[in-house]
């Protein structure tokens, strides 16, 4: 059956069941006895289920079905909420939406089991429910291929690492490490034959046991490894402080990995292994022995974790190595609210009725309801009404609640305070506020990183909060509100603070400003060098933050939505990253102005005042000029200077001074004339003009089909 | 050239004639969107010198070069048969240039035109591929990617 026509729609309702069981686990986690949510998630996984099978996505619909299993166990009382079994429910909703990105991006599936987690899920099951272990062993295929080397000819996994030869700088490091009082163990790692990505698996396996200790011998060579220029098996030696156990069980926990062979060794054993054939038969038998009563016994769900997030990461290089030239499958689309389209369609009648009635003037110039009747007038009127209401409407189409992008958070912090050890918790509101939805789309990213700056950076660890007297739960705030013409968006936590001192030093060590400068900087100046490329204050760099590609490129991809960040931090008390945002990126109102002849348009949502003074009321503060009404000292900026005009011919008399807002800052600006306010429609200048300075920010047609720019006042501050 | 013979009549490329000073130039009709008279442009401040500015052509912002500015000729004098050629380059969008006039439009096949060697070609104001033979009369060719080219990366 051809199911690619459905495919859009399977790729949209997944993302929907997968978000509603994300949200059902985490209130699950918190109310483990909520029987509405039981059920919810229950369908959902249903649901998943049934339409992964649909369409024939095996693994997907194997994966559901062992977690409906679940679900089913729990709903029906056999089996209690466990935060282990939340953090597999997890992984394997993680693991789903692996699946997906590979569906939306090549319309397959992926080649990823997902075994482990699996397996997991129906150990859970197992030891929930008390029945019998009901695991699957897979049939052990036969996996090496007969070896030459007699002393393991009939060892089904030869212990090859017991064949590596030194070289003289490996022994010094085998012999030094032993010295230091690491156990050395040599490790022989066999790959299912059927497994795509051996590169990937090895690589998974270094990482896991890397954990334990320092990988000190490869075999074949690391460079060889990850080239894939092996057969299924490879073999390494490793100084740990580690049991065996442990590492053999991180080892196994990596999928596709038939079977681990290994022991600890003595360095003196090691150099003479040569001659030991016997000694190495018993001590073959004995590791087959372990491997086989560490294979039976299962790793311990939390014990695994790393290892199927490993995998998914795994899986998604798998993706991207495999589709990099598959186009992607999906439309972006909205989902539009059936009122929101009865409205526009309503609309568009009627524009059909005033046209319809224009056209009869049109036939009867001169008559009755000639060009210049009340009639006609107000004809004209009424089409204006239209088109206006058309606007909003065609706006608020585009326009969707911000919810679907912030709706992942709460899990995500969840994550990152198990990460990071630390207390946390988020406290959304306003997720209601719209968006156009191409800001929507792209908002996501910056706000994740600013989250995640709040808890790897904002929150101090609870040793600290205590000591500070905070509620040892940090909080993180992320509020959302419409103000004017934007849409403000905060991100704030009760952590430390920006440290200004130690931006400072920061700063000047890394040659950006001289002592003496940036003894005269304000505090402000100080933050804004958190948004310079590669500026990180991060002591060491984790997963989560503090590769110094961090914040600048949160401003650069707000300032591409026509936005800013602002941010506002007191030491010790917390920081707090606003976020403006445009409501829309298409029809502004704005008032129009003009200089020596020239129009241009501002935008009103960023216009406070307008003043009229006289040039006797402007005053200089550091030889620069201002104006000071109402309690504020207001910089002035002469606009014809800024836009490079021609210099006013005479004095005037009295000066228009439109006064804007940015936050919290305000500025003057010096105009010839007003031209009063107009919706106007923006449109880009397009690729070729290099609009370096960015003042201009587009542009639009007036009524006269003249052309009319648009002023980025933001640029003024 | 005896065996090119045959394909001439499929190579043959139309090109626009244009007056730019006291020279002719072509510009490959493929690329033309569009030929407008001069209208008001309006001067969008610091940007490259060479941009005039952006006029509304039925809704849309289309930005002017100014090809002389960009020659480094005399600056535009606008008079009645001044016109604004309007380009259309697939990803780059809609570009108008600035021309004295419009003279005709010419069919000219590969033997006909002279490619310039590279020689030319490395001179920075040079934005010509080759010369075409109309004629008694010669005509610069514009290489229209270079003249696109140049104005993003400036």
């Amino acid at each position: 059956m051809d199911v690619s026509q459905y495919l859009e729609i399977f790729i949209d309702e997944t993302n929907g069941h997968l978000q509603d069981l994300s949200d059902c686990i985490m209130v699950l986690e918190k109310e483990p006895e909520n029987m509405d949510t039981i059920n919810e998630i229950f369908r959902a996984a249903h649901s998943l289920k049934g339409m992964a099978g649909t369409m024939g996505f095996k693994r997907m619909q194997r994966l559901t079905h062992d977690m409906e299993n679940v679900f089913q166990e729990i709903r029906s009382g056999n089996m209690n909420v466990t935060s282990s079994l939340v953090d597999v429910l997890f992984q394997c909703l993680d693991a789903i939406e692996a699946y997906l990105d590979n569906i939306k991006e090549s319309s397959d599936e992926g080649t990823d089991d997902n075994e482990a987690i699996i397996n997991e899920l129906n150990d859970i099951l197992a030891a929930g429910t008390g029945a019998a272990p009901q695991k699957e062993e897979k049939p052990k295929e036969e996996a090496s291929k007969p070896k030459e080397d007699a002393s393991s000819s009939d060892e089904k996994y030869p212990k090859k690492y017991l064949d590596i030869e030194f070289s003289e700088k490996e022994k010094d490091e085998l012999k030094e490490a032993e010295e230091k009082g690491m156990h050395l163990y040599g490790i022989t790692v066999y790959i299912q034959k059927e497994c795509l990505l051996k590169a990937a698996r090895a690589f998974l396996v270094f990482k896991a046991v890397e954990d334990y200790g320092n990988i000190l011998v490869y075999s074949p060579s690391s460079q060889d490894i990850e080239d894939e220029k092996f057969e299924f098996d490879f073999s390494f030696f490793l100084a740990s402080e580690a049991e065996f156990e442990e590492i053999e069980a991180v080892t196994k926990a990596v999928s596709e990995i038939e079977e681990v062979v290994g022991e600890r060794l003595k360095f003196k054993d090691l150099t003479a292994a040569a001659e030991k054939k016997e000694a190495e038969e018993a001590a073959a038998a004995k590791a087959a022995a372990q491997a086989a009563k560490a294979a039976a016994e299962k790793a311990p769900a939390a014990q695994a974790a790393k290892a199927p997030a490993a995998k998914q990461a795994a899986g998604k290089q798998a993706a991207a190595k495999k589709q990099t030239p598959g186009k992607p499958v999906t439309n972006r689309t909205v989902r539009v609210d059936i009122e929101k389209l009865d409205a526009l369609m309503n609309q568009v009648s009627e524009l059909i009725i005033a046209k319809n009635s224009l056209v009869a003037f049109g036939y009867n110039p001169e008559g009755e309801g000639g060009i210049n009747s009340q009639a006609f007038h107000e004809q004209i009127e009424y089409l204006e009404q239209i088109t206006t209401g058309l606007h909003e409407s065609v706006m608020k189409v585009r326009m969707v609640p911000i919810e679907s992008v912030v709706q992942k958070f709460p899990r995500m912090i969840r994550d990152l305070s198990k990460k990071l050890d630390k207390k946390m918790e988020l406290y959304m509101t306003g997720e209601d506020t719209e968006l156009d939805r191409t800001v929507v789309d792209q908002i996501g990213d910056p706000l994740q990183h600013l989250l995640r700056n709040s808890a790897d950076h904002g929150l101090e660890s609870a040793e600290v909060r205590l000591k500070r007297g905070k509620p040892e739960v940090g909080a993180i705030n992320l509020n959302a509100f419409q103000e004017g013409n934007n849409v403000i968006i905060e991100v704030s936590d009760d952590g430390n603070g920006i440290d200004t001192e130690n931006v400072k030093n920061k700063a000047i060590e890394r040659g950006l400003v001289t002592p003496e400068q940036a003894a005269g900087l304000s505090q402000k100046e100080i933050i804004d060098f958190l948004f310079m490329p590669s500026f990180s204050m991060a002591k060491q760099i984790s997963d989560i933050s503090g590769r110094g590609v961090g914040l600048d490129v949160v401003k650069s991809n707000i300032e591409a939505l026509g936005g800013d960040v602002e941010v506002k931090s007191v030491l010790g008390e917390g920081s707090k990253f606003i976020v403006r945002l445009p409501l829309t990126l298409a029809i502004i109102q704005a008032l129009m102005v003009e200089v020596r002849k020239e129009k241009y348009a501002i935008s009103l949502g960023s216009i406070e005042t307008i003043e009229e003074i006289s040039p006797s009321d402007i005053k200089y503060v550091q030889a620069k000029e201002v104006i000071h009404i109402r309690d504020m000292v207001i910089p002035l900026f002469y606009l014809d200077q800024l836009l490079d005009c021609e210099p006013a011919e005479e004095e005037r008399e009295s000066l228009i001074v439109i006064i804007v807002r940015k936050g919290d800052r305000f500025a003057g600006l010096i105009v010839d004339e007003l031209d009063g306010q107009q919706e106007i429609v923006i449109k880009s200048l397009g690729k070729y003009i290099n609009n370096s300075s960015k003042i201009i920010s587009g542009a639009t047609v007036l009524g006269d089909g003249e052309v009319a720019l648009i002023l980025d006042v933001n640029t003024l501050f | 050239m005896a065996k090119n013979k045959s394909m001439i009549e499929d190579d043959k490329k139309q090109y626009i004639v244009v007056k730019i000073g006291s020279e002719q130039y072509g510009i490959d009709i493929s690329y033309v969107n569009n030929i407008v008279r001069m209208q008001k442009i309006t001067r969008v401040p610091k940007v490259q010198p060479y941009f005039k500015g952006v006029i509304n052509l039925r809704g849309e912002i289309v930005p002017i070069m100014s090809i002389r500015t960009k020659m480094n000729l005399e600056p535009d004098v606008f008079t009645d048969v001044t016109r604004i050629i309007i380009l259309k380059l697939e990803e780059h969008g809609v570009l108008g240039i600035l021309v004295d006039e419009v003279k005709e439009v010419v069919t000219l096949g590969p033997n006909e035109i002279d490619k310039t060697t590279n020689d030319v070609k490395n001179n920075k104001s040079n934005f010509i591929d080759g010369v075409g033979k109309n004629g008694g009369t010669l005509i610069s060719l514009f290489d229209i990617n270079s003249i696109v080219d140049e104005s993003e990366n400036a």
